[in-house]
């Protein structure tokens, strides 16, 4: 039983969950509890797009144009054509799963910088038809949102909804962890060092790397219609290529395939806007600087780094034991 | 009934033909080795029968199928498994998990089921870890049943591919050179490893340089040369065949090995 | 052929050839390095700031503009230094968001140096439009296309018959056997920065007059400069300019005759469909797999 606990699976989901109730004691105001919404959000995104990036080793760099599908799906269901919230989120989340298979499977034969590039395309042409479509979505204004109500309870207010997003975060971290230990997930893992190798195990590779990529869209997707009817409000500004590319960084941030990376990477850099927001002028170049030097620096990431270290400290003479989580 | 019959088969890169008009049977239960100079094709050979190549004419019917023209995993589907002159180990995982992996056709599962981690998966997965350290176990790796492949020596990662490959039940396996790179008490080692397998029910080709392993193992072997069948037979034949000392002792030997690369 | 359509044509020569210029710049940093360069687009806009500053203190074009174009080549110079020679052999994505996060720190240095307004750059020689069989030409797009087929016709020169340029060409080639050979291939890659980022200055001088410049002006040149250079086949400079010109023509004719709105969008939708049918590009290399 303590072996369980102690497994990275378990015991880390635990932590996070310990993590997640008492994190309101040091949220004195509103401020920190929008904050913190946020940072579930996008660890929602993370957690998927680290299934594509960090285990499949498929490069993304157009996921914020499924996050905005999704945002822009629930709030012209919602709040034009008045359908409840979420039978349009799952509406949504279907026609966005459905779109990521059908170009994925295209898509997902490119490697390297070619993949890269056509995510891209695919993320900016997104936006172009979010921006350009203006009688649906409100073009470079944006489009108001009908907040989430359930059944006739209204989901309103900061608090309420850091513990429905502390709720889905954890159920995220739960499915993807499930995934990586199953025999789908192994696949993954093993296409991503040699794609021959899985083939010849009887592993279809394309089938597969399609897989992580509908999966990772659909976080995407259910995170960008969540963020539409919290915020009340969308613009453009986070389907643009500047948001694509904060989530990639954030995966990479916090450490390809570890999932728990992937939270701590969504947290540090939708935090760190908001504290070099006090240096006004100088928070993008900062921005820019803190991306660069991490990279650098920690190119595995900061979990790994962190992981590695502390493990070479406990365990100096024997090999290294077991694989990153 | 032949396990696997290859019918007229090419391959061209280019203008070089790495494999020309080459067929060839394969009964059930044997050893076959394929032997040639370095160059002489049977790599591609290799990846022609996996899938991994094209070929640019001729058929591969395996247990009555054809696969011509199939995708690697289809042919893994189908019961072939192999080996790589060049390690294709999964770097990434436990040694464990490079052989769970290999369990993929037995243990693949709905992705709601994996999503889920329902009960009966989870105890799938329990057996499935039992399994592949049998399977470890099996082809002397004992030692390494909590190691990560990244930290395994060379010898141990080539016995790994063995386990991997046993981990699909194939039934026909393709060992690519699994000898090179050895020392001698590991060569000697496999010699054991390779002729149990057939008591398994598996169907092995051998490809291989190491003489004495071809010798001591095969029931038939296949000398290819330039692309082409040189000689085909029962071991004791082809070793006696003076085309074969020709290729392998003869002063062409060198030249022809650079002429194919 | 109709005046309008003619208009069209050399409307898109001389975006085509902005975008060729950026794509060349891509390709240069590729070939000497498998880096995708993602501040490319910076470059572009420091060229034509820069210039814009120097114009405003009183310096005449022939002064500004080499100043300008120098000022450009040492911050690519830097990038190499102190941003990508450090991480050497780490993974794409880390060496892309790496340039990318360079990327935004040079858009957020340009906010503090200048500003974040729109700055105009007065035409070289005149703004009277020339008209040839039914369009009209500005005087500024005949400086366009006569310095990108200037820069084309030196850069061929340069690496088909320099050792400089043989040697970098080596390097793209094989890595190891031009080290081999004595060619210092570090010093390749330092110098491939300063080269991309001149042409990209070059560009973005070359085009402030017509489109006028701002401290962003480089994300939209550097993603579609990029798509030109894919377009083409990543790392062949052929593949660059013909690249950037067909991209060049095709926004403007759809842009045109189709629909305005989706003018941007034209050069991604032409990347995803050409990488669909052919994944390598129009001249790219195609690389089989060995096991």
């Amino acid at each position: 039983m303590l072996a369980r606990l102690a497994s990275p699976r378990t015991g880390g989901l635990l932590a996070l969950a310990v993590v997640i109730a008492l994190l309101p004691l040091a949220l004195t105001n509103k401020y920190f509890y929008d904050i913190a919404v946020l940072v579930g959000l996008n660890a929602i995104v993370c957690v998927g797009l680290n299934l594509l990036i960090g285990y499949a080793g498929q490069i993304s760099l157009g996921h914020a144009g499924f996050f905005g599908l999704g945002a822009y799906g629930s709030a012209i269901l919602a709040s034009r054509y008045g359908w409840p919230p979420l039978a349009a989120m799952l509406t949504t989340t279907l026609a966005v799963a459905a779109l990521a298979y059908l170009v994925g499977r295209p898509i997902l034969r490119l490697k390297g910088h070619y993949l890269a590039m056509a995510t891209l395309g695919l993320g900016v042409i997104i936006f172009m038809v979010i921006t350009t479509e203006d009688k649906y979505t409100g073009g470079p204004d944006g489009i108001a949102v009908v907040p989430l109500s359930i059944g006739g309870f209204v989901l309103q207010g900061e608090r309420i909804w850091y513990w429905v997003v502390g709720a889905l975060l954890l159920v995220a971290v739960w499915l993807a962890l499930n995934l990586i230990e199953s025999p789908a997930g192994r696949a993954l893992r093993a296409l991503h060092s040699s794609e021959v190798g899985a083939e010849v195990v009887g592993i279809n590779a394309a089938e597969h790397k399609v897989m992580a990529f509908v999966i990772s869209a659909v976080f995407a997707s259910v995170a960008g219609s969540l963020a539409a009817h919290y915020s009340g409000f969308v613009t453009p500004g986070k389907v643009a290529f500047l948001h694509s590319i904060e989530l990639v960084t954030m995966v990479v941030f916090g450490g390809m395939a570890s999932t728990f990376g992937a939270v701590v990477g969504a947290a540090v850099l939708t935090t760190l806007p908001q504290l070099l927001a006090a240096f006004e002028d100088y928070e993008m170049m900062l921005f820019g600087a803190v991306m660069m030097g991490t990279m650098i620096f920690m190119p595995r990431g900061v979990v790994p780094s962190l992981a590695r270290l502390f493990q070479s400290r406990r365990q100096q003479p024997s090999s290294g034991e077991g694989s990153g989580t | 009934m032949s396990l696997l019959r290859v019918e007229a088969l090419s391959k061209k890169f280019g203008g070089v033909n790495a494999v020309e008009d080459l067929s060839f049977d394969i009964p059930p239960g044997v050893v076959y080795s394929i032997i040639g100079p370095n160059g002489a094709g049977k790599t591609t050979l290799l990846n022609l029968l996996t899938g991994i190549y094209q070929p640019s004419a001729g058929r591969i019917v395996f247990g009555g199928h054809d696969l011509t023209g199939r995708a690697p995993y289809e042919y893994a589907n189908h019961g072939i498994a192999r080996t790589f002159q060049n390690l294709q180990v999964f770097f990434n995982m436990s040694a464990l998990e490079n052989v769970m992996v290999g369990r993929y056709m037995q243990e693949r599962c709905g992705l709601a089921a994996a999503l889920l981690r329902t009960p009966r998966l989870a105890r799938a997965e329990h057996a499935c870890r039992e399994e592949a350290a049998e399977l470890m176990r099996y082809v002397g790796l004992h030692n390494y049943l909590s190691a990560a492949a990244d930290a395994m020596p060379y010898g141990a990662l080539k016995r790994l591919e063995i386990a991997r490959a046993l981990a699909t039940r194939p039934k026909l396996m393709l060992l690519d050179e699994p000898a090179a790179g050895l020392n001698p008490t590991e060569a000697l080692e496999l010699d054991d490893l390779i002729g149990s397998l057939t008591g398994r029910g598996v169907t092995v080709v051998l490809v291989e340089h190491n003489m004495r392993l071809v010798m001591g193992v095969s029931d038939h072997i296949l000398v290819l040369d330039y692309g082409r069948k040189l000689a085909e037979g029962p071991a004791a034949t082809v070793r006696n065949d003076p085309k074969v000392i020709e290729a392998y002792l003869g002063s062409g030997v060198a030249a022809a090995a650079e002429m194919h690369r | 052929m109709s005046a309008q359509f003619t208009q069209y044509l050399l409307t898109g020569l001389t975006v085509g050839a902005i975008y060729a210029l950026v794509a060349l710049g891509f390709s240069i940093i590729f070939n000497a390095s498998n880096v995708i360069n993602f501040a490319q687009g910076e470059f572009v806009m420091i060229g034509g700031m820069a210039t814009v500053s120097l114009i405003a203190v009183g310096l005449p074009y022939l002064l500004a503009i080499p100043l300008a174009v120098a000022a450009a080549a040492l911050v690519g110079l830097a990038l190499e230094k102190f941003a990508v020679e450090p991480a050497r052999g780490a993974s794409v994505v880390t060496l892309i968001i790496i340039t990318i996060g360079a990327s935004i720190f040079l858009r957020g240095l340009a906010t503090i140096i200048w500003d974040k307004r729109f700055h105009a750059l007065k035409p070289f020689t005149g703004d009277a439009p020339i008209t040839i069989a039914g369009a009209t030409i500005l005087p500024q797009s005949l400086w366009v296309l006569g310095v990108t087929l200037a820069v084309v016709l030196a850069l061929s020169w340069f690496f088909g018959r320099t050792l400089l340029g043989k040697a970098m060409l080596a390097t793209s080639h094989n890595r190891l056997a031009a080290q081999l050979a004595g060619i210092n291939v570090r010093m390749v890659l330092f110098l491939s920065f300063g080269l991309s980022a001149a042409l990209g200055a070059v560009a973005g001088i070359l085009i402030a007059p017509i489109t006028t410049t701002s401290y962003d002006v480089g994300v939209m040149l550097g993603l579609k400069g990029f798509a030109a250079a894919m377009l083409g086949g990543m790392g062949s400079g052929v593949g660059a300019v013909v690249g950037g010109i067909a991209l060049g023509i095709t926004e403007t004719m759809s842009a045109g005759y189709l629909s305005s709105a989706y003018k941007d969008a034209i050069a991604f939708v032409i990347i995803l469909a050409v990488l669909f049918f052919m994944p390598s590009g129009l001249f790219g290399k195609r690389g089989g797999e060995r096991v």
